[in-house]
């Protein structure tokens, strides 16, 4: 494996935002989250549950419910506004006022031809759903108080609203109030504050189940408006309920991070009467549980702690496969660190900001293992304020360091950073079809720019010292309308490698400016592209965890790759649960590709035989105490190195010293707000 | 006639009651547990312990009540057989053998005539696999019937009774066994298994510990090692079942069981808090904290008013802990047993009504219930001759810190009845204490205390006047320190007049006289380190006793300073009657403690006892009788002072008693055979008693063999609820020496003068006793022939001609 000069940095103090609301789209799978900073980021859970697409926030956005209809997907949030997403350029398609105050919740009707949102004024709003746009239709007959959750009965022909102390039940025909269930208080103290209904689910044998502020889960009858049963699940508020497709579980996410299950069960074995009875618990939160979605096998939460927690349900799903783990979702499956490899500066992109460091230095040796004398510290060179309202979606750093870009949904800017004495110039006049890029890379010269656009094309700019020109806008012949997620340029400036959410790769010619390859779809979805400097192969490394290696020369697979994917890969390396964002190679050693994602750090040799399905996967420390020839024996191509966690980014870096970006979880953890106060046993 | 004066060993209390759950008779109105060999049949009201049911030979395991019959109840035990009771009347009614050891037995109104069993699985005892059967039992007239019709039910089950539980109308039974619960359904015969992973990731454990079913819903709770309780649904899915969790004990939860209506789930461990959960509104809990020890096992009456729960420490009839560290002694002045009792505590138990009197807290804590927490024990206690002075040792061992000793002198408070804390003198030594005692003198005007100890040392503690204080009384102090060469003291003894403390110090005892602490003499018989040292009484009050390692029993003269005799023997207790010369040794033989008790004057043992009992007998104390037994037989006469009462290994309080005292008792429990539960007309009262009453004065002692009991029910209980069959019995006797020719208005006089004193009756014996007042209430509730309406009847009836009646009698 080597021995390397390990730059551990630990300065980039990346802080995801809170979830605030989610939606689940069981016809294509897909899950949107919407976060406290206004950005939405699709997941499809078809595929490994990868992030597959990222709407950047905007200031003033802040989504308060999600609704998909079909393929559309509309937000509304307390600026007042409903908004509907372009899926395909990744932002706002359009925006429509709806006069009420703040809106609270959206929900759809199930036949997908009416939208109704709920207002702090009072009313429900119903908006027709029309090919391109939403047109206002009417309001049902207005309350008084804040309508704060929404739900439609799958006929369609009622609604029932959430609201403060009671839950009304509104006729979407006449737009009448047909029944008001008065949502008893809280004991004690509380019994003087409101009650909010916060979460409402109505079912198909007119069941109403209510989730409110003072802990409680309630069972109402909607035909007669009557209430069934109620259970005390938490001492503070129930936020969020999600019904399973089949009615016959529904889980409650609550203030103290706990879920709670629901199931519709028969009392006594073999009769038909079912009621709903509290079953598990799950607690894989620490704040706020705000958003639940509850798919055909899991429960899907998130909240205030930032993580999505996909919770397979056991009776649903096979046991001990890679389906029924419990999956914590907590960075981005994307970079948000750009390396320049030449200078050994780091760039990392935050929402609203970009800072550029240099890494410290040190001459000093060790053992292996020992931690070195710093001489220089790392320095932060450059903060860099976005500016207007949009945040950042992409950004770039150039390899030598001269170059810095970032994106915003409306905008491409490009700086020239002098280091003489620290200064950052903004390139004034850039090319228009540079307008908005969904990712960002330069040339390994640094003499291009490549910004990927709408329909999968990338826009070649040209950088030198006096202007930036459009050289080229390279098209795939596929017609897909995805956007590229992932570019990578070749070492010796001849290729350019574009991944987009239709899983095609494409390979370009740079000196022709022409379309060379495209590497045969795979299933899922690429989630790190690199081309080896040396022997120009493409490797791929997609969200399940398959890895190619793929020759642009013959156009083929490569040797190396066939035998891998005869064999197969480890389990232990199928098993993980986060996806590689970053493949690098060693200058000295061309055949080590080095790889990583959020847990682990893995240099593949591929000179070594692959590993057997009985062979340890991790046996690095196991390999360290064997004699020499036994050594040899038990090596195999995957080396992985553990010891750093909760990666962001390893990198190489020219020195041949290694860049490794850790963001410890309990760093995000301690800057969290505090959460509701819990009686811990013992305390 | 039997033979006068036979000895008989006899169980007088104090095994176990919490081996196994307790069972309530479907009206609520007694309890039934199986303790030791027997079960005992506890009246629910008065709360004491009605009669035993007496035929199994080994350890009974499990109490059941017949489900097709209320009164009757199954009984099984590891002898092999399962036996059929009247419970009421406790008259066995059959037995069946089935052949194998039982460990526990189930049954459901859903099986009629079938029994359910936990035997081993091999057919060899020893192991460890259980398997459950199903037992159909032979319909026969016969006393003994052999029941050979097994059929498995479930392979490897749990062999504690708690694992196994029938579910709703015994449609199904659930059992669990380590980390897995199996269900099994009778109708399909199918069985569903539902494992658990042995540890969660926080560590807890996931082991089954007990399994109630909800009697109206398919809800199965189970109560797991890391103190989570599981309930179980929608179990007749492979794979769509679910369980919710309740989590507040924070160790194993040992019992768990719903109310009849399934409105409530109790669940109870070591933490001695009963915790009821409501149904379906689980985060709703009540709490029935520091019910004192840790709770084994939760029964709930039929008509769900009544919990009863089973402790570890034995609490429901208190006699005996695990662990007795104390030698059992009489307290002189309430003549009761005084031993361990609750942790940090020491009971006082009446002997002559088998009865808990109360606890004396010694260690005055907050006892947390707590595995693994070493908490202050008491070790030691002595009282003086009158019983004015309690002596305690209590102590605490930590495994890295120092011992923790403390020496307690309580006095006797005329005014409260109680003891009340006197001196407390911390660390009074440096190590363990061995050994304590009180000078014995009635006569001596200050009352001396010595103390041996690992230490080294020996301490005589005096009572003296403090005089710089005024408000205090007299308190203790230390009186002199004694050491002899370096050598550990084991044991100490005062002789019967106090002049002389005999002190062991390993193979040597020395003599002391404590008015001037010089040390006397030297005795010593080695090898072999003395075990016990013991002074005669009266006559042989020049004779000091003492038993060495190396199975010597030596008598030496303190006149002459020589030994006097010595004999081998291997002396696990030796021990002096207060009351006579007598002495009794207990001989550990081959597993087997045998029993000679002899005067040190005289070679010949006075009576002697091959294999009183297995085990070893450590304690044992001679309880003064309250009056003489007058018995003309050389060999009970030893019995005649005092009665000789010993604690087996097993923890049973035995006691030796004569033929004629056995008969004398058997003829008072006679009078208690009419049960009250036997619909009283006075009819039937008239005539069953007056036949009885015939029955007793024509045959006498034949009486007991009408009970089928083969060894006879030494029924130890007085009064309480007889006493009101002894009213209506003088009532009826008055009646008919009156020739019920009296006019009405006379007998209504009459009778409220009877009621009057009964209630006189009541106050008399709750001013005695506050516990008995309870009693006299529940008497009353307990005979409901009793009620206003039924007196009504009586007087009715009365009114009526009753010269037939009288007429009937008389012939």
């Amino acid at each position: 494996m080597g021995e390397f000069k390990v730059h551990r940095v630990r300065f980039f103090d990346y802080m995801p935002s809170a979830i605030r609301a989610m939606a689940f789209n069981s016809r294509t799978e897909r899950l949107a989250v919407a976060r406290a900073d206004g950005a939405l980021e699709i997941f499809n859970f078809a595929d490994h549950y990868f992030q597959e697409k990222v709407i950047p926030g905007q200031d003033g956005r802040a989504v308060e419910a999600l609704c998909w209809v079909g393929q559309r997907l509309f937000s509304a949030g307390l600026n007042g506004e409903i908004t509907e997403y372009d899926l395909e350029n990744m932002r706002p398609r359009y925006t429509v006022e709806a006069y009420g105050g703040p809106i609270w919740t959206i929900s759809s009707n199930s036949q997908g031809t009416l939208l109704a949102v709920g207002c702090e004024d009072g009313t429900v709003k119903m908006f027709e759903l029309l090919d391109e746009r939403i047109r206002f239709q009417r309001n049902l007959e207005r309350q008084k108080g804040r309508i704060i959750s929404l739900s439609w009965h799958p006929s369609g022909t009622l609604i029932a609203a959430g609201m403060m102390d009671m839950i009304r039940i509104f006729d979407a025909e006449t737009g009448h109030a047909t029944h008001r269930l008065l949502v008893e208080r809280g004991a004690g103290a509380s019994k003087s504050k409101e009650v909010v209904v916060w979460s409402i689910a109505f079912l198909s044998d007119h069941t109403i189940v209510s989730g409110d502020s003072a802990g409680k889960v309630q069972i109402w009858d909607g035909l007669t408006g009557t209430l069934v049963k109620t259970h005390l699940v938490t001492k503070w508020d129930v936020l969020a309920l999600a019904v399973s497709q089949d009615e016959s579980s529904l889980v409650a996410g609550t203030s103290e991070g706990t879920v709670v299950q629901f199931q519709f069960i028969a009392s006594t074995v073999d009769q038909q009467d079912k009621e709903w009875v509290r079953t598990r618990t799950f607690k894989n939160h620490s704040h706020d549980v705000r958003a639940l979605a509850h798919t055909e096998t899991a429960v899907v939460s998130g909240g205030m702690d930032t993580q999505l927690v996909v919770r397979p349900l056991l009776d649903k799903v096979e046991k001990n496969t890679q389906e029924s783990a419990l999956r914590k979702i907590a960075f981005p499956h994307r970079s948000l660190v750009c390396c320049a490899k030449k200078a050994g500066l780091l760039l990392f992109q935050f929402p609203d900001h970009l800072e550029l460091w240099r890494v410290g230095e040190s001459d000093g040796l060790g053992k292996p293992g020992d931690s070195l004398p710093v001489k220089r510290n790392p320095e932060k060179l450059i903060q860099l304020k976005r500016k207007g309202e949009d945040h950042i979606c992409c950004s770039a750093l150039s390899p030598c360091g001269g170059w810095l870009a970032y994106s915003t949904v409306s905008a491409v800017r490009l700086y020239r950073i002098q280091y003489n004495n620290i200064s950052i110039t903004k390139v004034s006049k850039l090319p228009k079809d540079l307008r908005s890029a969904h990712q960002l890379c330069f040339s390994s010269d640094s003499s291009k720019l490549f910004a990927s656009s709408s329909h999968s094309s990338v826009v070649i700019v040209s950088l030198n010292q006096l202007e930036c020109k459009h050289l080229h806008t390279l098209k795939p012949r596929s017609g897909s309308r995805q956007p590229v997620h992932l570019l990578f340029a070749s070492e010796d400036g001849k290729w350019l490698a574009a991944a987009n959410a239709d899983c095609e790769i494409h390979v370009y010619n740079l000196h022709k400016l022409k379309l060379h390859c495209t590497v045969p779809v795979h299933s899922s979805c690429p989630t790190a592209i690199a081309i080896h400097p040396v022997t120009s192969n493409l490797v791929v490394v997609h969200a399940d965890q398959q890895i190619f290696e793929y020759s642009l020369m013959q156009k083929e697979y490569t040797e190396w790759s066939r035998k891998l994917q005869k064999q197969g890969l480890h389990s232990l390396w199928l098993e993980r649960d986060t996806p590689v964002t970053h493949i690098s190679y060693s200058p000295k050693n061309p055949a080590h590709i080095f790889l990583h994602d959020m847990f682990m750090f893995c240099i593949i040799d591929q000179s070594l035989p692959l590993p057997e399905a009985k062979t340890m996967l991790y046996n690095q420390m196991t390999l360290r105490s064997l004699p020499e020839p036994e050594r040899i024996r038990h090596s195999h191509a995957f080396k992985i190195c553990k010891n750093f966690q909760h990666l962001l980014c390893v990198s190489l870096l020219e020195d041949h010293s290694l860049v490794v970006v850790e963001r410890p979880l309990l760093d995000i953890m301690s800057q969290l707000p505090a959460p509701v106060r819990q009686k811990k046993f013992a305390t | 006639m039997v033979e006068h004066g036979e000895i008989r060993v006899v169980h007088r209390g104090g095994s176990k009651l919490t081996s196994r759950d307790p069972v309530f008779s479907s009206d609520s109105r007694f309890l039934l547990c199986a303790s030791g060999e027997c079960v005992k049949v506890f009246s629910t009201s008065t709360e004491e312990c009605i009669h035993d049911l007496r035929g199994h030979t080994e350890l009974v395991t499990g109490v059941l009540l017949r489900p097709s019959n209320h009164l009757q109840v199954y009984s099984c035990s590891a002898d092999g057989t399962v036996r059929l009771w009247d419970f009421t009347d406790g008259i066995l009614i059959k037995t069946y053998v089935i052949g194998y050891p039982i460990y526990s037995i189930y049954a459901s109104a859903n099986h009629e005539g079938v029994i359910f069993l936990v035997t081993p699985a091999q057919s060899d005892k020893r192991s460890e696999m259980f398997q459950l059967v199903a037992v159909q039992l032979p319909q026969s007239g016969d006393q003994l019937v052999e029941a050979r019709e097994l059929s498995a039910v479930l392979s490897d089950v749990s062999s504690n009774p708690a694992a196994i539980v029938f579910g709703r109308g015994g449609e199904y039974i659930a059992s669990a066994n380590g980390l897995q619960l199996e269900v099994y359904f009778f109708k399909k015969q199918k069985a569903y298994r539902f494992p658990l992973k042995e540890d969660n990731k926080k560590g807890g454990k996931n082991t089954f510990m007990c399994v109630a079913c909800h009697p109206k819903d398919d809800c199965i709770a189970t109560g797991h090692e890391d103190g989570k309780i599981r309930l179980w649904r929608n179990f007749n899915h492979k794979k769509e079942y679910t369980y919710s969790t309740l989590h507040w004990h924070h160790s194993a939860v040992s019992s768990l069981c719903f109310t009849p209506e399934g409105t409530n789930l109790l669940s109870g461990g070591i933490e001695s808090v009963l915790v009821q959960w409501r149904y379906n509104q689980e985060s709703q809990r009540d709490f029935l904290p520091r019910l004192g020890a840790a709770i084994t096992h939760i029964a709930v009456s039929p008509d769900g008013a009544l919990f009863c729960t089973s402790h570890s420490d034995n609490s429901k009839e208190l006699t005996v802990d695990t662990v007795v560290r104390t030698d059992l002694m009489m307290d002189p002045r309430s003549k009761s047993l005084v031993l361990n009792g609750k942790p940090g505590h020491l009971q006082f138990y009446s002997l002559q009504r088998d009865k808990l009197l109360y606890n004396l807290d010694i260690v005055q804590q907050e006892y947390i219930h707590e595995s693994g927490l070493q908490q202050f024990e008491v070790v030691k206690a002595a009282f003086n001759a009158s019983g004015n002075w309690l002596a305690t040792v209590e102590e605490r061992k930590q495994k890295a810190a120092e011992l923790e000793l403390n020496l307690k002198l309580w006095a006797y408070d005329e005014q409260t009845q109680s003891f009340v804390l006197n001196t407390t003198i911390s660390a009074p030594h440096e190590a363990q204490i061995t050994a304590m005692c009180f000078c014995h003198a009635a006569d001596s005007q200050t009352t001396m205390l010595a103390s041996t100890s690992k230490d080294g040392h020996f301490k005589a503690w005096q009572l003296a006047a403090q005089a710089h204080t005024e408000d205090e009384g007299p308190s203790w102090s230390c009186d002199f320190v004694g050491a002899y060469h370096d050598l550990v003291p084991e044991c100490c003894c005062f002789s019967a007049d106090g002049s002389l403390l005999a002190v062991s110090f390993q193979e040597v005892v020395t003599v002391w006289s404590p008015a001037s602490w010089e040390l006397l003499t030297t005795l010593s018989q080695p090898p072999g380190a003395i075990r016990d040292l013991c002074f005669g009484r009266l006559s042989c009050s020049k004779y000091l006793l003492g038993t060495s390692a190396n199975n010597l029993l030596c008598c030496w003269n303190l006149l002459t300073c020589s030994l006097e005799w010595s004999t081998s023997m291997d002396v696990s207790l030796l021990l002096a009657d207060p009351l006579s010369e007598n002495m009794a040794a207990f001989c550990c033989q081959a597993g087997c403690t045998d029993l000679f008790v002899f005067k040190p004057s005289e070679p010949r043992p006075l009576f002697s006892r091959k294999e009183v009992c297995s085990g070893k007998v450590t304690r044992a104390v001679f309880a003064p009788r309250e009056e003489m037994l007058e018995s003309c037989e050389e060999s009970s006469q030893w019995l005649n002072h005092s009665q000789l009462y010993f604690l087996t290994q097993y923890m049973d309080l035995m006691t030796f008693t004569t033929k004629a005292e056995e008969d004398r008792l058997m003829a008072s429990s006679k009078q208690l055979v009419i049960d009250d539960s036997v619909a009283m007309t006075p009819f039937y009262l008239l005539l069953g008693k007056h036949r009885q009453q015939e029955n007793q004065d024509s045959l006498g002692g034949m009486s007991a063999e009408r009970t089928p009991l083969p060894q006879g029910s030494v029924a130890i209980r007085e009064v309480g609820s007889p006493a009101l069959f002894m009213l209506i019995y003088y009532f009826f006797s008055y009646m008919c020496s009156h020739g019920l020719r009296e006019e009405n208005k006379h007998t209504e006089e009459e009778m409220e003068s009877e009621k009057e004193e009964e209630d006189s009756e009541g106050e008399m014996e709750s001013s005695t006793r506050p516990k008995e007042s309870l009693e006299s209430e529940a008497t009353e509730s307990a005979a409901p022939a009793l009620t206003k309406a039924q007196a009504r009847e009586l007087r009715r009836v009365k009114k009526l001609d009753h010269s037939w009646l009288a007429g009937l009698l008389d012939s």
